[in-house]
C-alpha cells in the first residue's frame, strides 16, 4: 500500500458509483466542506459520475478563500516594513488585497518569503535574529497544531524576533450557520476529513442531531469521496441523520488529543470575520495573552486599513454552495488565476481555481468560444 | 500542491531525530524525502506510515482500516457475479 494510488483506481471508483445509483431514488444536495475535496471532485469528473439527482455543492473550506480582506491588507502593511521578513504557505502570495497581492509588496521591495511549514518560520527567526520574522498563521483546525508548535518552540528558544499574524478558523461553527441560513440547500456534508484527524467526530455529532443531516467524514482520494456519496445518500434515503467516518484509517473519533492540547495552551477561541461569508461568533482562534509577545497584530500597529471589495465577485456565494463559479459573468475572462478578482479563483483549494483548471469547456463556452 | 492548506500526504518515517527537544523525523513521500515534526505522533517508528500536513504528522494510517473499502469492493464484486 502507499495509501494514494490503490484510491485512485478506475474500475474501483466505477464500481462506488453503480453503488451509488442503484442506492438513488430521490434528489439530495451534498456540500463537500474542504476545497481540497472539492478541487479533487472537479480535477477527477467525480460529478461526471453521479446520477443526476444526486447535486454536489463546494463548501467554505478554503483557508485561504476566507481570510478576511483586513487581515490580508493588515498583513500586507506588516510585510512592507522596513527590517520585516513576512512568511506565509504559498497559496497567500497570489490572494488579492485591497491593493495588490504580496507579491506586489514583494516587487515593491519587501522580503516574502513561502514556507513549507511554520517551523521554517521559526528557523528563518533563529538564522536572522537581527530581522523581525512574521508567520502569516492562517488555517483550519488542520493547520493550528503545527502553528501552535511553531509559537511554543519560538518562546521556549527565545526568539523575541518571531511572531504570528493569526487569522485561524474554525469548522463547526460555519456548518451551524450555513444551515442555520434561510437560503440553506444542503441535506448532507461529506466532512473534513484532515480537520477531523485533530478534532476527532464528537464535535459534529452535536451538529448531525441539531439539524438532522447526516455527516460522513471523508478523504481526499476519488475513491475516498465517493464511498462518503454513497453512505451520506445510504442515510438521506433512510432518513437517517448521523456522523458516520469513512476515513477510518486516519481519523479516530477522539482525533488527536496530543495536538489539541499544544492548540488549548497557545490558542484560544475567538470571533472571526470570514471573506464572503461574514461575522460568525466563535469561529476562530487567537493566541493566548501568555503568548502577546508573539503576537505580530500586537507588535505592528497598523492604522487606516480601508478595505475595497471588488463588486462583481461573487466567491461569497461560491463559499457557501450558493453559487458555481460557472454562475459567475467574470469566471475565466475579467478573472482568472493570473489576474483574480477573488480569493477562490487564486488558492489550490478554492472552487474557482478548481473550474478554471479541470473544466476548459466551460471556459471555452464563458469566453465566446475561443480555442 | 504540497503547499495546499487542508492537504494531508501519507508518507513512509525514515528516521527520528532530536531536535533540542523536539521529536523530528525523515519521511519519505515516493522519492521525496523531508524533515517533519513527530510530536504529535509520539508511539509512531521508522517504517510507520503517518499523514503529514505543513510538516508535522497528525495521525499515523491504520492499514486494517485502510483495506476496508477494498474488502467491501470484493463483497460487491462476488454479489454482482453471483446475480
Amino acid at each position: 500500500m502507499r495509501y494514494l494510488d490503490e484510491y485512485r483506481d478506475a474500475d474501483a471508483v466505477r464500481a462506488i458509483a453503480a453503488a451509488i445509483h442503484e442506492a438513488t431514488t430521490r434528489p439530495w444536495v451534498i456540500m463537500e466542506v474542504c476545497g481540497g475535496q472539492t478541487h479533487s471532485i472537479v480535477r477527477y469528473g467525480l460529478d461526471t459520475l453521479l446520477p443526476d439527482a444526486i447535486e454536489l455543492v463546494h463548501g467554505p473550506g478554503c483557508p485561504v478563500c476566507v481570510t478576511p480582506l483586513t487581515m490580508i491588507d493588515r498583513a500586507h502593511a506588516i510585510a512592507a516594513r522596513e527590517g520585516v521578513v513576512f512568511c506565509s504557505f504559498g497559496d497567500m502570495l497570489r490572494v488579492p488585497g485591497s491593493r495588490g497581492d504580496l507579491l506586489s509588496r514583494k516587487s515593491e521591495g519587501a522580503d516574502v518569503r513561502v514556507v513549507y511549514s511554520p517551523l521554517d518560520a521559526v528557523r528563518l527567526a533563529e538564522a536572522h535574529p537581527d530581522r523581525e520574522v512574521v508567520f502569516f498563521a492562517i488555517g483550519f483546525e488542520t493547520t493550528s497544531p503545527a502553528n501552535a508548535m511553531a509559537v511554543k518552540v519560538a518562546a521556549r528558544r527565545g526568539l523575541t524576533n518571531f511572531s504570528m499574524l493569526v487569522s485561524h478558523v474554525l469548522v463547526p461553527p460555519v456548518i451551524d450557520a450555513m444551515l442555520d441560513a434561510g437560503d440553506n440547500r444542503v441535506q448532507a456534508f461529506l466532512g473534513p476529513g484532515h480537520v477531523c484527524t485533530v478534532m476527532g467526530t464528537r464535535q459534529y455529532e452535536a451538529i448531525a442531531a441539531r439539524h438532522g443531516v447526516p455527516i460522513v467524514i471523508s478523504g481526499f482520494e476519488p475513491l475516498d469521496l465517493l464511498d462518503g456519496v454513497r453512505r451520506a445518500v445510504i442515510q438521506l434515503e433512510a432518513g437517517e441523520a448521523r456522523v458516520d467516518n469513512a476515513y477510518a484509517r486516519a481519523v479516530r473519533p477522539d482525533g488527536n488529543p496530543a495536538s489539541r492540547a499544544v492548540v488549548d495552551e497557545v490558542f484560544e477561541v475567538c470571533d472571526r470575520d470570514w471573506r464572503g461569508v461574514g461575522p460568525i461568533a466563535a469561529s476562530g482562534l487567537r493566541l493566548r495573552a501568555a503568548y502577546r509577545d508573539h503576537d505580530a497584530a500586537a507588535r505592528f500597529a497598523v492604522e487606516d486599513l480601508r478595505t475595497a471589495e471588488p463588486a462583481e465577485c461573487i466567491s461569497g456565494r461560491v463559499l457557501r454552495g450558493l453559487a458555481k463559479p460557472s454562475d459567475c459573468p467574470a469566471f475565466g475572462t475579467r478573472c482568472t488565476p493570473e489576474h483574480p478578482l477573488g480569493a477562490t479563483m487564486v488558492s489550490s483549494e478554492g472552487a474557482c481555481a478548481a473550474y478554471f483548471a479541470y473544466r476548459a469547456d466551460d471556459l471555452v463556452t464563458l469566453g465566446g468560444g475561443a480555442r | 500542491m504540497i503547499g495546499a492548506m487542508c492537504l494531508g500526504i501519507p508518507g513512509r518515517i525514515v528516521d527520528l531525530e532530536d531536535d533540542r527537544g523536539l521529536r523530528m523525523g525523515r519521511v519519505e513521500f515516493g522519492a521525496i524525502r523531508r524533515e517533519v515534526c513527530l510530536e504529535y505522533v509520539p508511539d509512531a517508528q521508522p517504517g510507520d506510515w503517518v499523514l503529514v500536513h505543513v510538516g508535522f504528522a497528525l495521525s499515523r494510517i491504520d492499514e486494517a482500516e485502510a483495506s476496508r473499502i477494498f474488502e467491501l469492493l470484493e463483497q460487491m464484486g462476488e454479489l454482482e457475479e453471483g446475480a
